[in-house]
């Protein structure tokens, strides 16, 4: 069970895809200017994963593997049509907005880094459970940035007001700056100086280091 | 002739695909350490785009949109849906077709873009190209300009970005944000840059 527990929680910080593995950025950035949006599409992306590694994973020993990629992509993308037609049907304004991101999941490193990297080397319901880890670990930054960009972009969470805005009367000056994609850059960069100063092992090896000439005899080579 | 240099223009700078739609982040953030290899890679994604959003165009217009089929005698039938499911097939099958040629007609060019090319079917920057193509409706000769400007605004943003980066490891980061966090804040900086783009009405 402890096994189990792992697979799913390890994805969360210790080995996050957004922040380590460097994964599925593009999306992360580019709907979080609303919480509402994100949440959806941390759900989204989430089932898609578990999902699909879970269905790679059953048919992972009839796989030819020279057209492994192509048979993955089918069936991840047969996932995200079904996802994004159940979008238009029940949540239309939001499908709306997210417009071709929904789509874009089938290029989401995640999925796709998942489903080659542990779909097809373990059993089904251990690929579905890490392919859920993973997609949390996604929403777990994914509403992080989008906590930041609403609360300071326009006062609000979930479209429920929090700071009244001056325009409405209360002290609230929105920054306009953080509903802007490039706040999105920012935030996510200090998480990952929160995360690296909190678990220093994640920091990567630099290419070559300064030297340190102040208490040496001038800068020999 | 106006509108098309004005779709291109905005392409380029106004709806640069990395740094305003943050597609293709992937990629762009893990092989822009050295602007050769970044310049590579924005060439093949240019190529690619100029080759696959107007047959995706084709694709879409001819069979797949509502009432499309008419022309076999078909009609009331909506394929739309089958949008994702085609593009990223046809990219797929396009990259391999223009890995085939490369290699037996443009050796040289075939060995500069080395491993980038299979790399660039799940790049997010081609998919989101053709559906942005769908998505706006464009017809034919908008979805070769808008092809080209979207490969080429990629290309110039990678670029520009590996000219950062080869500059950035000489500076004294903090320890936590070497690396990965650095590059993210310096590409937010440029894409505040882009910004200043979108105030220019075409």
């Amino acid at each position: 069970m402890s096994d189990t527990k792992k697979v799913l929680t390890d994805p969360l910080v210790n080995n996050n895809p957004i922040t380590l593995q460097v994964l599925g950025i593009c999306s992360a950035l580019a709907v979080t200017s609303q919480m509402s949006t994100s949440l959806i599409m941390a759900v989204a992306l989430t089932a898609v994963t578990g999902c699909s590694s879970a269905a790679i994973s059953s048919i992972r020993n009839h796989i030819p593997s020279s057209i492994r990629i192509i048979v993955q992509m089918t069936i991840i993308a047969s996932l995200v049509i079904v996802v994004d037609q159940v979008l238009k049907a029940f949540l239309y304004d939001v499908s709306k907005q997210l417009s071709v991101f929904v789509g874009l999941i089938i290029t989401n490193c995640i999925v796709m880094g998942r489903a080659e990297a542990y779909a097809m080397k373990n059993p089904p319901m251990a690929s579905f459970i890490d392919g859920v880890g993973n997609g949390l670990g996604y929403s777990l930054i994914l509403v992080i940035v989008a906590f930041f960009r609403e609360l300071f972009g326009s006062g609000k969470l979930l479209g429920i007001e929090i700071f009244p805005l001056i325009k409405d009367g209360g002290w609230y000056e929105p920054n306009g700056m953080m509903l802007l994609p490039p706040s999105a850059f920012f935030i996510i960069g200090c998480i990952i100086w929160v995360f690296r100063q909190w678990k220093p092992e994640q920091n990567e090896a630099a290419d070559f280091k300064i030297m340190d000439i102040s208490h040496g005899e001038g800068g020999h080579h | 002739m106006n509108e098309y240099l004005s779709l291109f223009i905005k392409a380029v700078f106004v709806e640069n695909l990395a740094l305003a739609f943050f597609l293709g982040m992937c990629t762009f953030l893990a092989v822009s350490k050295k602007i050769s290899t970044a310049m590579g890679l924005g060439i093949a994604v240019l190529i690619v785009q100029l080759i696959t959003v107007p047959v995706n165009n084709i694709i879409y217009h001819t069979l797949l949109k509502e009432d499309a089929l008419a022309w076999m005698g078909i009609t009331g039938v909506d394929l739309s849906f089958l949008a994702l499911l085609s593009c990223i097939g046809m990219i797929a099958a396009l990259v391999q077709i223009l890995e085939m040629v490369l290699d037996k007609f443009f050796p040289a060019l075939y060995h500069a873009l080395g491993v980038f090319l299979p790399l660039i079917t799940v790049n997010c920057a081609i998919l989101g190209g053709s559906l942005f193509m769908i998505e706006r409706d464009y017809d034919f000769t908008q979805s070769v300009v808008y092809g080209a400007g979207s490969g080429f605004g990629w290309a110039l943003a990678i670029t520009v970005m590996a000219g950062v980066r080869e500059k950035l490891k000489y500076s004294d980061i903090p320890k936590g944000l070497e690396g990965l966090g650095i590059t993210f804040i310096s590409a937010g900086l440029m894409s505040l840059g882009f910004m200043a783009f979108s105030g220019i009405q075409l």
